[in-house]
Order: structure tokens, then C-alpha cells, then sequence
């Protein structure tokens, strides 16, 4: 016997719309903004005064020109402009008549590539290293290479000085080589001998015999000339490079069972921490030129990247140590049951893995390096900084404000945004679950 | 059977200092120590012959001879006859002041961001992370060069106050005047006060100092005051009230103080070009003191974030569980917690902070690296002592401030069984 059915749906029902409250836009609102009185009076007063302070700085973007050559000028082309006699507007005038200035200083105008072409090609240097996995393996050559072609190209000279200077580690390699009959120690002892001998006595020659017989090399620079961005961005390249390899060493010391070393170490770390930059810079200014054998003269700039490394390296020092400090012990006895040396263990066990863990703050160090360089104006170097001081004390632009500072601290937020953008990405890639 | 024989004694030789690990690391300190003093001897070598090239030497008597120039801001007596280490204390002052001010509001604005940050409200936190990220992102110096040009070139100046048709006016019930020379706020005056000292070596603001000592005294029996309830509602289980009494012996002593001194208020007047009477505070301080509150608050901001969101949730619930209000579960359960971790790095915080005032020298601020390293080391020309001193001052700050949150870490660290 069939039994029977009154009624069976052939097809199936599509779902029902959400109640209102549970509506994409209205339940979002609901449950961020307007969840109770109090919190919807803030919003309400944030959104008011957000909207005021917006609508000012679309008013004064919106009655913006580009084109006067002085702040007077620019007054009289934005009250033409105006639709009302209070309205203000931006005068980027400023940029326009002062923006290379800003950006390279004093450099030489026809050398301008130079700088260009520096800090392009720390892209493709920097790639191997920062994006380890997504770069061909024989790019990080280029990524030896630059660290001499980046002086090359800023101040110019011969091009025979960097070779030289890199053809001093193939003396190094061979030297070490050659020697393989003798006792280890002997055998660093003699390399590292003939390597300096070539860098302090054989360079020289090389370059002078070279450039006789074919005189390669670009127009030499001042560092004075120097200035701007540029400037910026040598010093903290320049810095942050140095003071990582430096970092890491400072760090291990401090770590170490060799109770001088360890206090060596943390008596630098510790003084430099605990004076300010600034007479830091001071010392490079003033001191250094006192403090080396009479007759050395470095430059200015020399000088500085000298000071700041210094100062780099003991923050960079105290990082890692957190990372050394937060690895668990087992890592370390695991290394030494496998019966690996101590730099052995260092490089393929523990300095992986508490670089790992302090990436976010040699991240932080770089960033704040960067803006530390802007400290050097202070001691007369015309970094962007050094440069407003001179642009507003000039009769053109006399009062300017907001578009000077404006723009470059959209310049270093740029900078200093990607790097922290970079290193979240990095912690998410390097981050396993255990 | 092969039975263990002890290894054969062999004479010590030479290259055990290098390949033995029971000897290496003595020969490796001694190495590193032996460079350590030929790096620190011809460091000093060298600098006594270029010194002695120049026609100096080491000499910190300049010191004690007139300094002579004008400082604009000084919290102690300082005059034509005052010399180089009168100004570099006037200087030291004054970096502390502001430091001191510094760490004020920047913790207020810094809770006040860390806090919001975290709130529901999504337009809130999101203006909060904002805030964040505009400072963090963006050199202080710049910051404080930014405020500054805005305090000079955007504020009335104080002729614009003048007239009948004056396009700018006071503010606060006439009590303020905000102008591109400075703040002028109303001044703390005594009628009747104490006699100023008259030595100028030590010249305390004794009314302040009665003050003072006045206000401490009174908090320390309000303090008590608050013990002995403690005792008793530990006795007893009934807590008896005593906000009055602690109210009324903070604040009755101090009006009467106040009336006897005949305190009054001077306020700011516009006389001439200028404002006078009232307190002045310079552009260049008002610019380093919000530029370096608003900088570090940010971090400040990230840290107590951090802090509140390190306390796990279990906390709260089990406390609610227990019945406590929300205001005491914050009070006593969290905060305590939280405090734990935030309180260090909030301290390194300070102590960047501190180290930032010497910024000032960028807008002017006489603090002492615009004083001793400023201008008595121009004019002096000894920069080795004056920046050794300098670093001295700092080391000093530094090592204290390093000394107090040991203690402080020493205190809450938590007793682990």
C-alpha cells in the first residue's frame, strides 16, 4: 500500500533575507559605532570634529597653486583664487623651487644619477636578503658587490680604489691558500698580514699605476656637497647596514662565559645608551679629529656615520640579546650534544633563531636610525631638516609652514611605513606553529 | 677486560693556550685586554699631543670663571656675574623641568591613546592607530621644529590683542594670553610671604617649600588615616568612612596656609609692545614640551595597549565571578597586573624622553646642552671637557633612572614556588 503524501516541495527554498539588524551595513554600524549611548555620543562628536578638520584640509588642498616663486607671490595667486577673502590655500611653490634642493643638497647637477642610481640599485641589493625565497640565489653576488659600488657612485673618485679594496679578499682567500702547509694560527696571522699590507701599502700603487695607464672614474664629490634626502638616506643606509654585523658581535659578548669580554661589552653598550645622540654628534664634530693620531683628517660625514653606527650597534646589541635571552636553553645543549664549536653553533642554530625572534625590534631600531639622522642638522649638516631652517630664514619663503614640513615628513613616512609594513610580513612568514 | 687507566700526564705545551678549551678563553681575554689598553693608551696619547698641538690643555677651571651671557629661562638666580657652572646647573634645570613636564603628559595623552585604541568603537580605535602611526613614523625633531614655526608664525602677536577693534583676544576669563612670544598665564603671588633668601647661591622659593612641606605632611596623616581604617576593617569587617577626614586634612591646612601667605593670582597685562606680569612660558619650551609629550605618548600609547591586552581573560571573569564591580575588577585586578608590565618600558620611555630635551638646542630651549654645550663651549673653546661633562650629566641621569626601575622590577617581580 503506497502511503500517501499531502504534499512534498520539489525544490529547495532560497535563504531568507537577514533580519535588519543583522543587515551587512546597519549591523556592522550597530555593533561598531552604536553599540550604547555613550558610544554612539563619541562617534557622533569624533565624526563632527573629523568632519571639520577635514573639511578644512580639503578647503585648503582644493585652493592649492604650484606656482609662485615666493610665499608673497603665492598669498596674491591663492586671493585671486579665493572664493572667500578668509580661505587659505597651499602654496606648494616651495616644492617646486626647493624640492631638489631637499632631496639632494648641494650635489652637483649634473651628477644627479648618481644618487639616483646609488639608491635604485640597493632595491636589487637588499631583494636576496629581504625576500630570500622569491630571488634567484646568484643575486646575492650583486649584494656583495654593493656595498662598493655605493661610495663609488656617491663621491666618485677612481674606479680603481673600490677594486682594489675588494681585490684585497682575493688576497685574503689565496694568501690563505697558499699557506696550507702551515699551523692554523699561523696561517690567519700571515693572511690577515698580507691582506692589510695590501689595503694600507699596495692599494694606493694599484690605483696610481691604473689610472695612468687607463683613467676610469667619475667626477670626484665633496661631502659637503651632500645634502637632503640623500644625505638621510646615506647615513641610515649606511648605519643600519653597519650596525646589524656589529650588533650581533656586541651582543654575543655580552652574552659570553669571558667575564672581560662581557664587561667590555657592556660598559659600551651601556655608556652609548645612555647619552643622547646628540653628543654623540658632538664628539664627531668636535672630539674625533682629537681623539686619532695627529694628522688624520676624516671628513664630516665620515665622521657622523662613524658616531651613529656607534650608536646603532649598542641598541641593536640589546635587541638581539632579548633574542638570544628568550631561546630556549635546550637549543643551545642541543647544538653542544652535536658537538658543534661555538661559531658553528652560533651561525647554524642559535643566531637563525633569535634573529627570528627580534625581528620586530631591529625593525624598530632601523626606523628609528632613520629618523635619528635628521639629528645631524644639528650640528650643521643640511639634511631636509638642516634645510628648512635656511629655506624659512630666507626672505622668499619667510613663514611657510605646513607644505615644508608637510612634505617631508610624508617623505620619511614613506620610508619609515614600508620598513614596518616589511617586517610584519616578515614575522608572519618566519612565524610556525609549534 | 679492559680496565680504565687514567690518561697519561703530558707536560703543559705551549699550543694548549690556543687549542685547549680549559685555556683558551684566558688567552682570548687577555688578548682582548691587552687590545683594550693599547686602543685606551693611544687613545689618550693621542689626544694629549693634539691637544698640546693646539696650544690646550686639560683644564676644567673654566668652569669657575664668568660665563657672561644670558640664559632665558632660568629657575634659580643667574646673573652677568654668574659663572660657566652656574649655567650648566641653570641648563641642567631646565632640561629637567621639561623632562619632568614631558613625562607628565605624555603618560596622560599615552594611557588616554593606549586605552581608546582598544575600545569597541571602531571609528575611535582606528583614529587612535592613527595617531599612533602619524608619530611614530615621523622624526621628533621634525615634530618639534613643526610646532615651533607654528607657534611663531600662526599665533597672534601680542600687538593684535591692543585696541578696540583687536583681532585676538585672552582667554580663559581674560586669565590667558596665547601669543606667537609665548603663554602668559596667571602667576602664583604672596602678599604677605616669607621672606626670599637673600644668599643667591641657594635661593629656594621658601613659600613653596612651606607649601611643600605643608601638603606632604598632610598627605602622610591622610595616609595613616587610611592604615587605621585597613587595621580596623580587618579587625572588625566594617570599614569606617573617612573620605571627609582625609579630604578635609589634605585641603584645610593648605587654605589656611594659602590665606595666611595672601596668596592671589598676578595676571598677564598688556603693556606696550608686550604682555607682562603673569607666568611666561617661551615658545621654545611650550614647542619642546607638547612636541616630545606627543611624540613619546605614542609609544606610551603601544605599550600600556600591550600591557592590558598581556592580562588574560580568565583575570576579569574570575573576578566577576567573585562579584566584584567592574571599576574594582579594573582597580584591583587588572591594573595591578597589567602595571607589572608596563611600568618598565614606560620607564626606558622617560628616559628617551629625557634624552630627547636635548633637542632643545634646535629651538632655543636653554637646557644643558645649550648652555654647557652650547654656549660656554664656544665661547670657552674646550669641547673635550665640556662634552665629557655632558655625557657625565646624562650617564648619571641614565644610571639613575636604571637604578629606580630595578628597584621597582626587584619589588613586583613576581614570588614564582
Amino acid at each position: 500500500m503506497t502511503k500517501q503524501v499531502a504534499y512534498v516541495r520539489k525544490e529547495i527554498l532560497g535563504p531568507k533575507p537577514p533580519p535588519n539588524a543583522q543587515d551587512r551595513l546597519i549591523g556592522w554600524l550597530r555593533e561598531n559605532l552604536f553599540y550604547s549611548i555613550p558610544s554612539s555620543i563619541s562617534t557622533l562628536l569624533t565624526v563632527v570634529v573629523l568632519g571639520w578638520l577635514l573639511l578644512g584640509l580639503f578647503n585648503w588642498l582644493s585652493v592649492s597653486t604650484w606656482a609662485a616663486e615666493s610665499l608673497n607671490d603665492c598669498r596674491s595667486i591663492i586671493a585671486e583664487l579665493n572664493r572667500g577673502p578668509d580661505e587659505s590655500g597651499a602654496c606648494w611653490g616651495v616644492i617646486r623651487d626647493r624640492g631638489i634642493q631637499l632631496t639632494f643638497g648641494f650635489y652637483p647637477s649634473e651628477g644627479y644619477w648618481r644618487p639616483i642610481l646609488a639608491f635604485t640599485l640597493l632595491l636589487p641589493a637588499l631583494a636576496p636578503i629581504l625576500f630570500a625565497d622569491k630571488t634567484p640565489r646568484r643575486m646575492i653576488l650583486f649584494s656583495a658587490l654593493y656595498p662598493f659600488l655605493m661610495p663609488w657612485l656617491l663621491w666618485g673618485g677612481t674606479i680603481w680604489v673600490p677594486l682594489g679594496v675588494m681585490a684585497g679578499f682575493a688576497v685574503l682567500y689565496y694568501s690563505f691558500r697558499f699557506t696550507a702547509s702551515l699551523n692554523n694560527l699561523v696561517r690567519y696571522a700571515i693572511s690577515l698580514a698580507v691582506t692589510l699590507a695590501w689595503w694600507m701599502f699596495g692599494v694606493p700603487v694599484f690605483d696610481s699605476v691604473l689610472s695612468a695607464l687607463a683613467p676610469i672614474g667619475l667626477a670626484p664629490v665633496e661631502s659637503r656637497m651632500f645634502g637632503g634626502f640623500m644625505l638621510s638616506l646615506t647615513i641610515g643606509v649606511v648605519a643600519i647596514g653597519a650596525s646589524l654585523p656589529l650588533g650581533i658581535l656586541l651582543a654575543l659578548g655580552r652574552q659570553s662565559d669571558l667575564i672581560l669580554i662581557k664587561a667590555l661589552c657592556v660598559g659600551f653598550i651601556e655608556f652609548i645608551r645612555g647619552v643622547p645622540l646628540i653628543t654623540l654628534l658632538f664628539v664627531a664634530s668636535t672630539l674625533l679629529n682629537i681623539f686619532l693620531p695627529p694628522g688624520t683628517e676624516f671628513d664630516i660625514i665620515m665622521r657622523v656615520m662613524i658616531m651613529v653606527t656607534l650608536f646603532a650597534s649598542a641598541y641593536m646589541a640589546e635587541v638581539i640579546r632579548g633574542g638570544l635571552a628568550a631561546l630556549p636553553r635546550g637549543q643551545y645543549e642541543a647544538a653542544d650534544a652535536l658537538g658543534l664549536d661555538y661559531w658553528k653553533a652560533q651561525r647554524m642554530i642559535i643566531m637563525p633563531q633569535a634573529l627570528k625572534i627580534s625581528i620586530p625590534g631591529i625593525v624598530s631600531i632601523f626606523i628609528a636610525m632613520f629618523k635619528d639622522t635628521t639629528l645631524v642638522s644639528v650640528i650643521g649638516l643640511l639634511d631636509p631638516l638642516g634645510l628648512t631652517t635656511a629655506i624659512r630664514a630666507n626672505q622668499e619663503w619667510a613663514g611657510i609652514v605646513w607644505e615644508l614640513y608637510g612634505f617631508i615628513a610624508l617623505m620619511f613616512v614613506v620610508v619609515t611605513y614600508s620598513m614596518s609594513r616589511y617586517s610584519m610580513y616578515l614575522e608572519r612568514k618566519l612565524y610556525h606553529e609549534h | 677486560m679492559t680496565t680504565p687507566v687514567a690518561p697519561p700526564r703530558r707536560r703543559f705545551r705551549l699550543s694548549q693556550l690556543i687549542y685547549d678549551t680549559r685555556y683558551r678563553s684566558y688567552t682570548i681575554q687577555v688578548f682582548a685586554l691587552l687590545m683594550f689598553l693599547v686602543f685606551v693608551l693611544s687613545l689618550v696619547n693621542n689626544t694629549l699631543q693634539n691637544l698640546a698641538n693646539a696650544g690646550k690643555d686639560l683644564d676644567f677651571d673654566f668652569l669657575f670663571s664668568t660665563a657672561g651671557y644670558e640664559i632665558n629661562q632660568k629657575l634659580i638666580y643667574y646673573g652677568a656675574d654668574s659663572t660657566h657652572l652656574r649655567a650648566a646647573i641653570v641648563g641642567l634645570l631646565n632640561t629637567l623641568l621639561v623632562a619632568f613636564l614631558g613625562c607628565i603628559l605624555a603618560t596622560i595623552i599615552g594611557t588616554l591613546v593606549g586605552v581608546l585604541r582598544l575600545s569597541k568603537n571602531w571609528l575611535i580605535s582606528k583614529l587612535m592607530g592613527l595617531y599612533v602611526e602619524m608619530f611614530r613614523n615621523v622624526p621628533v625633531l621634525l615634530w618639534i621644529l613643526l610646532i615651533m614655526a607654528v607657534l611663531t608664525e600662526l599665533l597672534p602677536s601680542p600687538r593684535e590683542f591692543r585696541g578696540e577693534d583687536a583681532t585676538a583676544s585672552m582667554i580663559l576669563n581674560d586669565t590667558t594670553a596665547i601669543t606667537n612670544r609665548g603663554v602668559y598665564v596667571p602667576m602664583p603671588q604672596f602678599s604677605r610671604g616669607v621672606d626670599q633668601a637673600v644668599d643667591h647661591s641657594l635661593d629656594l622659593n621658601l613659600n613653596a617649600v612651606l607649601i611643600l612641606f605643608v601638603l606632604a605632611a598632610s598627605i602622610y596623616i591622610s595616609h595613616q588615616i587610611k592604615l587605621r581604617a585597613d587595621r580596623i576593617q580587618r579587625k572588625t569587617g566594617l570599614r569606617p568612612t573617612i573620605w571627609y577626614w582625609q579630604f578635609g586634612i589634605i585641603v584645610l591646612p593648605l587654605l589656611i596656609l594659602l590665606y595666611a601667605l595672601g596668596f592671589h593670582l598676578g595676571y598677564p597685562e598688556l603693556k606696550g609692545f608686550n604682555f607682562d606680569g603673569g607666568l611666561r612660558f617661551r615658545n621654545s619650551m611650550v614647542a619642546l614640551w607638547l612636541a616630545l609629550s606627543l611624540y613619546t605618548a605614542a609609544f606610551i600609547g603601544e605599550i600600556v595597549r600591550g600591557g592590558i591586552m598581556a592580562i588574560s581573560k580568565g583575570q576579569s571573569e574570575a573576578a566577576e565571578a567573585l562579584g566584584l564591580r567592574p571599576a574594582r575588577i579594573m582597580r584591583l585586578v587588572i591594573l595591578p597586573q597589567a602595571m607589572r608590565v608596563i611600568i618598565p618600558p614606560v620607564i626606558s620611555q622617560y628616559l628617551s624622553l629625557t634624552k630627547n630635551t636635548s633637542l632643545a638646542i634646535a629651538v632655543g630651549y636653554m637646557d644643558i646642552t645649550g648652555t654647557l654645550g652650547g654656549i660656554t663651549m664656544n665661547q670657552t673653546g674646550r669641547e673635550l671637557e665640556s662634552v665629557l661633562l655632558l655625557m657625565l650629566v646624562y650617564t648619571i641621569i641614565s644610571l639613575l633612572v636604571s637604578a629606580g626601575m630595578n628597584l621597582y622590577n626587584a619589588r613586583v617581580a613576581l614570588v614564582e614556588r
